[in-house]
């Protein structure tokens, strides 16, 4: 019988680390934040068809970078955790802490297990409150490590000083418009408006009237934030 | 069961897989679904929803169902209601065991929103009316026990820019009706009444005031349907699906007209 060289879980750890990292690191980043009209989720993606983000619940919107077929499975996991829930108990009953919780334990728990690769993947989970100062939005990282908070959250690759320039201009009291084009000019380095054609962007709408709060703009929507300032 | 929530997942919710709600939660939490099996014995499945009409007009559908929940001889209930938008297009009206029949309702409309949010955008018509008459089907083994659920199916079809009705029986067969259909005890009156009455380029107006009538007559001939009741307030449920979406008519409006209608039939009998 061979036994397993000793691999120290150090060393471990931290060659899984750097695998997911640089995976993660290949794609276009994602902001997801407060504004005045709800929590907006804007991606650097040319694609019309392969979305980065998505409606989970009523007030549960979910985003994320890195390989499209695994955050696709966990977005497919999250639709029915929250529906099967919502089925069973109430709609009132499903939270994005709840979501968040299990997306860590999932990819945690992968990120640990010998046998299986880590997930390339990083995650928000962000949920509108009843009421605006309860809005809060989740971020999962590869490991299954979760952090919090109403700040604006960065997805994937981008340098400090555009997230610092992000925390700074976007607050709960910026105009969609304004959050919009600030993102995407921390994501794609350009203020040019042909920039709208290779955005997506979703927003958490407190004011559509109706129980689920979801909508992604259509790409005429967002060329118009340019237009118009 | 009790369902996971904040913990590890159970492989199916990470397995590539349905995009119908129905069938993931018959893999991971059966008993979240409608029994397919029970004891006839139990009057409570005795209870009994009654009329149901869908009724086409110039530009969309209309739906009306009355409030009546019967059980044998006895009224179950007089303020029930049994038509409910499925989603944003479309309505759905339930008749038979009324327990069954509003989880189905309930059921469906999960189905819709689940399927809207994995895939990214919404099913068809045709392929709502299908996933309908899945669940209807799934309903045989009570059917044949007595325990029937039949709906009608309505929705602004934007592909086709028209109203579509489907009708259903207890096999799930589905039918596409041409310009109205009725469902329940008191289905035969108000189809009478229909069949006399109903114009394809009727307005929305006429459209309604013609469903509220067919409930009436329903009502006037079928132990187990009401009309309206004006004293006590109770009308009939009326749902209109258009270009624009899913409207309940507000009970106010639906008061008037059946106000109405009460004092053409008054006047009509007293000169006559």
């Amino acid at each position: 019988m061979t036994v397993p060289a000793y691999v120290s879980p150090d060393q471990w750890i931290s060659d899984r680390a750097d695998f997911a990292r640089r995976g993660v690191g290949r794609g276009y980043a994602v902001v997801v934040a407060r504004c005045a009209d709800g929590i907006c989720m804007v991606a650097h993606n040319p694609s019309r068809s392969l979305h980065q983000t998505s409606e989970i619940h009523d007030r549960i919107g979910f985003a994320a970078v890195g390989r499209y077929n695994e955050y696709e499975q966990l977005r497919v996991a999250g639709i029915r955790l929250a529906d099967i829930r919502a089925y069973a108990y109430g709609p009132l009953d499903v939270t994005g802490l709840a979501l968040a919780t299990t997306y860590a334990q999932v990819i945690g728990a992968n990120f640990a297990s010998m046998n299986e690769k880590p997930y390339e993947v990083e995650l928000a989970v962000a949920e509108l409150g009843r009421t605006r100062p309860a809005d809060q939005i989740f971020r999962i990282s590869w490991d299954g490590s979760v952090s919090d908070g109403i700040a604006p959250t960065v997805l994937g690759p981008m340098s400090q000083d555009r997230r610092d320039t992000i925390n700074e201009f976007i607050t709960d009291s910026t105009p969609l418009d304004d959050a919009v084009r600030c993102a995407a000019a921390a994501l794609t380095a350009s203020s040019d408006a042909a920039i709208a054609d290779e955005l997506e962007v979703s927003i958490l709408d407190p004011r559509t009237g109706g129980r689920r709060t979801f909508r992604r703009l259509g790409r005429d929507r967002v060329r118009a934030f340019w237009s118009a300032s | 069961m009790i369902q996971p929530w904040g913990t590890m997942l159970p492989a199916p919710y990470l397995a590539a897989g349905s995009d119908s709600f129905t069938e993931f939660t018959r893999l991971v939490s059966p008993d979240l679904l409608p029994p397919t099996s029970l004891d006839t014995s139990m009057p409570e499945l005795l209870r009994h929803g009654t009329t149901i009409v869908a009724l086409k007009y110039n530009s969309g559908v209309v739906i009306c169902g009355d409030r009546r929940a019967t059980m044998g001889s006895l009224i179950a209930q007089d303020d029930i209601e049994k038509v409910f938008g499925a989603d944003g297009i479309s309505v759905l009206g339930v008749t038979g065991a009324v327990g069954l029949a509003i989880e189905m309702v309930r059921l469906f409309q999960t189905e819709l929103e689940h399927y809207e949010k994995i895939e990214g955008r919404p099913l068809s018509l045709d392929g709502r009316a299908a996933r309908l008459a899945i669940l209807v089907r799934s309903n045989l083994a009570m059917a044949v026990l007595g325990i029937a659920v039949i709906p009608v199916f309505a929705g602004w079809d934007a592909f086709r820019h028209r109203g579509r009705i489907f009708s259903y029986d207890g096999t799930g067969g589905r039918n596409e009706e041409h310009a109205f259909c009725t469902a329940g005890t008191g289905s035969i009156f108000a189809t009478a009444t229909l069949k006399k009455r109903h114009r394809l380029d009727m307005d929305r107006n006429e459209a309604v005031q013609l469903a509220v009538r067919a409930i009436y007559d329903a009502a006037s001939d079928d132990a187990a349907t009401t009309g309206p009741d004006l004293s006590r307030g109770v009308y009939p449920v009326v749902v209109v699906a258009d270009e624009d979406g899913v409207t309940r008519i507000a009970t106010e409006n639906v008061a008037l007209v059946a106000k109405r209608l009460v004092d053409e039939i008054t006047e009509s009998n007293e000169s006559s």
